[in-house]
């Protein structure tokens, strides 16, 4: 890390702690999660070369899971969130030792598939209520001493985890094991031949990418204090890759510019209802053709040069 | 009257013959993605959408212009092979030489933007197609009563199909599109206009699925919402079918309607799931899919 990179850090880092001062928490907090959720799903496309289409089912399940673990069992608040973990790392596992079996494009209809199992399953099951979500998911306290139920102390909460999700990620990607995993991506049969286990790698990198999505879900689950279909739909795995797209595909910080650029625009457009889907699928389009760098990306090449 | 395994063989049969025309509009989406992915690399996300805009183009066309059925199974695939045309020359073009995944992105957002246009302006709660008068009511088999117009969508479908699979297997203009799937470098260098030809078969494969849409308008109802939800199963009976095989999709397609179709009688609360968990076992035991070849 040079000190260009160190003072960025640090500035984001304060802008964070400052930031509920001027901006809605509730909002910033929703954007925090959906960095996270990007961030995470990066790790696999940019930084593996994986493309997933169905991040969604990591984000809705630990959602669904950390929200029933608080409301219905009555455990705190950071088990809750650690269940909501372990179960989307588990549902990591069994997709992703079944999507590694192929490669390229079919790993991304795989996952879309499962994801959708994983939708009817939600649909379907009693415990996340159906059609009706689950609601008044308490927030309770951080440790028995912070209460989470006040906005700015949750918000600090989010900040904590989102940072502490964002470090690991930032670990994972600079260490030897983030770079076999460049490595896989820029050419998985050099790397096999050079003797890693490719597909040990991959389903590794796809555990912690579903476990941090995870992360990100339950702690969204909390902060909105209810779970519904939405976090699970096909159109939240569509979105994680807009985002991601967006702000820049391998590189550190653009997801998270993408998730605030998304979630802002969301916030905008709401009164557009039915359009911010036309809208959303005109951004991919004009993204895939033009922008494919995307903002960070973009950013990066211009200084470079 | 008789019963097979405690079930009513006219409800068995009914719940066979629904599994039989969904298994036939699988099997021509399918059979639409493999070609289109055998020559451009791409994986056409907005199938699902372009079957949508073909029940849509059915629709309209009776609403609007008072136009039979007969004419919308003709007319509607056509517009839809145009709107194809159109999308390949102006935008996937630019993609060929890109990695896969912007292919598939690109059609993701395509997909968006047309079904977003359509929920916006004729909502989702779908619109009433009537069966054509040809085809209205049902033969007595003795065994049971077959609607007519479902033996209509099954049969259609598997001459269509079959067609397809004739044209690209046995004639000299499948010969080229074979062998530009293998080498179009080369393929181009004995004279054949390969972009021409890359272009005809995606408004080609999305008319086939224009097609389909058509059929499926008098039976499911013509809903914007209809593309997205076929296209995510196709894209599971891709993998279990692999792209390798075209009678291999059109089996794949039509066998797995039918087990969609049992499962249903037997145990409906599997019956939205019972595709993707055969896809699950499916790669469990042949990674490579039923008919793919182990690279």
């Amino acid at each position: 890390m040079n000190n260009n990179t160190r003072i960025l850090y640090a500035v984001l880092f304060v802008v964070g702690l400052i930031a509920p001062a001027v901006v809605y928490p509730i909002f910033l907090m929703k954007a925090l999660c959906f960095a996270l959720f990007a961030s995470a799903f990066n790790l696999l496309i940019g930084f593996t070369g994986l493309l997933s289409f169905g991040h969604a089912m990591f984000l809705g399940t630990a959602g669904y899971i950390c929200g029933h673990a608080v409301k219905v069992w009555g455990f705190p608040t950071e088990v809750g969130i650690l269940c909501g973990v372990a179960a989307s790392a588990a549902i990591g596992y069994l997709v992703g030792s079944l999507a590694i079996r192929r490669q390229g494009i079919y790993f991304a209809m795989i996952t879309l598939a499962m994801a959708q199992m994983v939708y009817f399953i939600c649909l379907q099951a009693s415990f996340t209520g159906g059609e009706d979500g689950l609601q008044s998911i308490p927030r309770q306290s951080f440790l028995g001493v912070f209460d989470l139920e006040n906005d700015i102390t949750m918000y600090y909460f989010v900040f904590g985890i989102v940072a502490l999700g964002f470090w690991l990620i930032y670990r994972t990607v600079h260490s030897p094991f983030g770079q076999v995993l460049k490595a896989i991506r820029e050419n998985e049969a050099r790397a096999l031949s050079l003797g890693y286990d490719v597909d040990k790698y991959k389903l590794l990198a796809f555990v912690l990418s579903a476990a941090l999505s995870g992360l990100a879900g339950a702690t969204k689950a909390l902060v909105f204090k209810f779970e519904t279909l939405t976090d699970v739909h096909w159109h939240m795995s569509g979105e994680v890759v807009l985002m991601t797209l967006l702000g820049g595909m391998g590189t550190i910080l653009g997801p998270t510019v993408g998730a605030f650029i998304v979630v802002t625009l969301q916030n905008y457009l709401a009164s557009l209802e039915g359009w911010v889907t036309v809208i959303t699928g005109a951004i991919f389009v004009l993204c895939v053709l033009a922008f494919r760098r995307g903002v960070v990306g973009e950013i990066a090449a211009r200084i470079k040069s | 009257m008789t019963e097979i395994f405690g079930i009513p063989l006219q409800a068995f049969m009914s719940q066979i013959l629904l599994g039989l025309v969904n298994g036939s509009f699988y099997a021509m989406l399918s059979l639409g993605l493999a070609v289109i992915f055998g020559l451009l690399n791409i994986v056409n996300f907005a199938h699902g959408t372009f079957y949508m805009l073909g029940a849509f183009g059915a629709w309209l066309l009776l609403t609007y212009a008072g136009l039979s059925y007969w004419w919308a199974l003709v007319l509607s695939p056509i517009c839809v092979g145009v709107i194809g045309v159109v999308v390949e020359k102006t935008m996937l073009r630019w993609l060929y030489k890109l990695d896969h995944l912007y292919g598939l992105l690109l059609t993701f957002g395509l997909a968006l933007v047309l079904e977003g246009l359509f929920r916006q302006q004729f909502g989702v709660s779908g619109q009433p197609y009537q069966v054509p008068d040809l085809l209205k009511g049902a033969t007595n088999l003795g065994f049971m009563f077959l609607p007519n117009y479902r033996a209509f969508v099954v049969v259609a479908s598997i001459v269509v199909c079959l067609a397809t699979w004739y044209v690209i297997e046995k004639t000299k203009l499948g010969a080229y599109l074979r062998a530009g799937t293998e080498n179009p470098k080369l393929v181009q260098a004995f004279g054949v206009n390969v972009p021409r030809m890359i272009t005809l078969t995606y408004g080609f494969g999305v008319a086939l699925a224009g097609f389909a849409g058509v059929l499926a308008a008098p039976i499911l109802q013509v809903n914007p919402l209809m593309g997205s939800n076929i296209i995510i199963v196709v894209f599971a009976v891709v993998v279990i079918g692999g792209m390798g095989s075209i009678l291999g999709s059109i089996l794949t397609g039509l066998g797995l309607g039918v087990i969609e179709g049992l499962t249903k009688v037997f145990y409906p609360e599997a019956s939205s799931t019972v595709v993707f968990v055969i896809m699950a076992i499916v790669l469990l035991v042949r990674p490579a899919g039923l008919f793919g070849k182990e690279k």
